[in-house]
């Protein structure tokens, strides 16, 4: 197939999930279990890598301003908008493409190759609203919480390195963090956070509801979401990042 | 009742379904045979409308399914159960939730009435009292007779199943085809049953449609079945050892 033809085909299987629901109490039940599945349990995730990526880039700042020209806080201002401008939506973005997407497309693929899709659409149920609406809906609505959360977590594991390692001082960081601070940079954050959850959730249940084959193909469904949601994301991210910073 | 009328399917220039036309009638089990590869399950694919016939039209009561517009097909769907091959069971749903399914999409019945519903249809296929199980914890004729209990549970007027026997010890897949007959007669249903199981055919065979090669070569009742002198018929039938001993004791 064509890049055209998958294009065409995503469209359409878009199109045919965003139909209105047969039974909005159903969908609504699964709504919230999704938005567990998908969202509360990456909580635990996201915080680790936040954490740890916020301090590595404390770190990395200092040793690269190791200059009398260069002011103390200046680590802070760097891993603040480091972590608000890129890391809290790209990078968490990646990683919920490599949790959340290969759960999503493994689950729906095995749903294919084992007549579960059809059955659901012998009753006479919508079955990519069904599967894929409300993990959409799920994605989207936690996401923004998942930005926060990593945002929160990375400026504070990078007090927590930058001052155990010695390289700032808890005044200029917090000096730093304070800043010129500009808000839209966390509006321009999640408003890309959300974005980034429609592609993940889209492309990965695409591969997963087309998914032919056998345990073989599921597992190559799995690996390709992954892989083509993470590149939408970063071609994505450089056209939001002209569009809204430029 | 359910009729087909010249349905061709091919794939890839490929001929799989070559100007099948036949009737199903209503409150009878018919029942679709071939060997592998001959067609079979294309056919209820296509009956079904899982996959769409190149040419022709699939009836039911009247109305032309293959013209029907995605809407239609839902609703009309609705009224079809469906049994699969490997059952199909919604893993991530317990067996109750399981059999309750068409009822939360579809009905507005009280959670009591659903309740009442689901444990009828569980005690029709004798598995009363397993409603907290998951599909995981099931033997494969469990399955099948959840994926039964899931295809009543809303009366349907249409009852399809896809090699309803395959997997099974020949007792279970007794149990199953009397499930099957017995839905059949008593919902008053157009079951359509694909098999190449011969034991089936003498069980629940009312109306058998033999396929060979994407065409219908033969079709009558399970008594003329044994009777037959179609050649290709015939070397389905009594391909096994056991069938023809058995042919040439009743010969005797």
């Amino acid at each position: 197939m064509t890049l055209l033809q998958h294009i065409g085909r995503y469209t359409i299987l878009i199109k045919r999930s965003l139909s209105r629901p047969e039974s909005p109490r159903v969908y609504y039940r699964r709504l919230i279990r999704e938005m567990e599945v998908l969202g509360i349990n990456s909580t635990g995730i996201v915080a680790i890598i936040s954490f740890f990526m916020g301090a590595v880039i404390t770190i990395q700042t200092a040793y690269n301003t190791e200059s009398p020209l260069f002011p103390a806080y200046l680590i802070g201002l760097a891993a603040r908008d480091s972590i608000l401008l890129e890391f809290s939506s790209t990078i968490v973005a990646l990683i919920l493409a490599g949790k959340v997407g290969s759960n999503i497309a493994s689950e729906i693929g095995t749903m294919r190759v084992t007549e579960q899709i059809d059955a659901l659409e012998i009753m006479g149920v919508n079955s990519a609203a069904y599967l894929i609406l409300p993990k959409i809906v799920a994605l989207m609505i936690i996401a923004p919480f998942l930005s926060v959360l990593s945002m929160a977590v990375g400026i504070v594991g990078g007090w927590i390195a930058g001052t155990t390692v010695g390289v700032v001082s808890t005044p200029d960081y917090i000096y730093g963090i304070q800043y010129a601070f500009i808000p839209y940079y966390i509006t321009y954050s999640l408003i890309k956070s959300v974005v980034f959850a429609f592609i993940i959730t889209t492309v990965s249940s695409y591969h997963g509801y087309y998914t032919r084959g056998g345990a073989l193909e599921v597992g190559r469904s799995s690996t390709l979401a992954v892989v083509h949601s993470s590149v939408v994301i970063l071609l994505f991210n450089l056209i939001l990042t002209q569009l809204m910073l430029a | 009742m359910i009729e087909l009328r010249h349905i061709n399917k091919s794939f890839e220039g490929q001929s799989v379904l070559d100007d099948i036309s036949v009737s199903f009638e209503q409150g009878r089990t018919n029942l679709v045979i071939g060997r592998s590869g001959s067609g079979k399950t294309v056919l209820l694919k296509c009956i079904v409308g899982l996959l769409e016939a190149d040419s022709g039209d699939i009836l039911y009561s009247g109305d032309c399914f293959s013209r029907m517009n995605r809407k239609e097909k839902q609703n009309i769907r609705q009224r079809f159960g469906m049994l699969f091959q490997g059952a199909a069971l919604f893993d991530s749903l317990s067996v109750e939730e399981n059999v309750r399914f068409k009822l939360d999409m579809f009905t507005r019945m009280t959670s009591r009435e659903k309740k009442d519903r689901v444990n009828f249809c569980l005690e029709r296929v004798n598995l009363s009292g397993k409603n907290r199980l998951f599909p995981s914890e099931l033997s494969g004729g469990m399955k099948k007779r959840v994926a039964i209990a899931r295809a009543i549970v809303m009366n349907p007027r249409y009852l399809f199943c896809d090699e309803p026997n395959s997997g099974l010890d020949p007792q279970t897949a007794i149990m199953i085809d009397k499930l099957i007959i017995d839905i059949t007669r008593e919902f008053n249903m157009t079951t359509i049953v694909n098999t190449h199981d011969l034991n089936s055919v003498m069980e629940i065979g009312e109306n058998v449609v033999y396929i060979h090669e994407g065409k219908i070569w033969w079709q009558g009742t399970r008594e003329e079945i044994l009777e037959t002198e179609n050649p290709e018929l015939s070397d389905f039938v009594f391909a096994t050892k056991l069938v023809r001993q058995l042919k040439k004791l009743d010969d005797i």
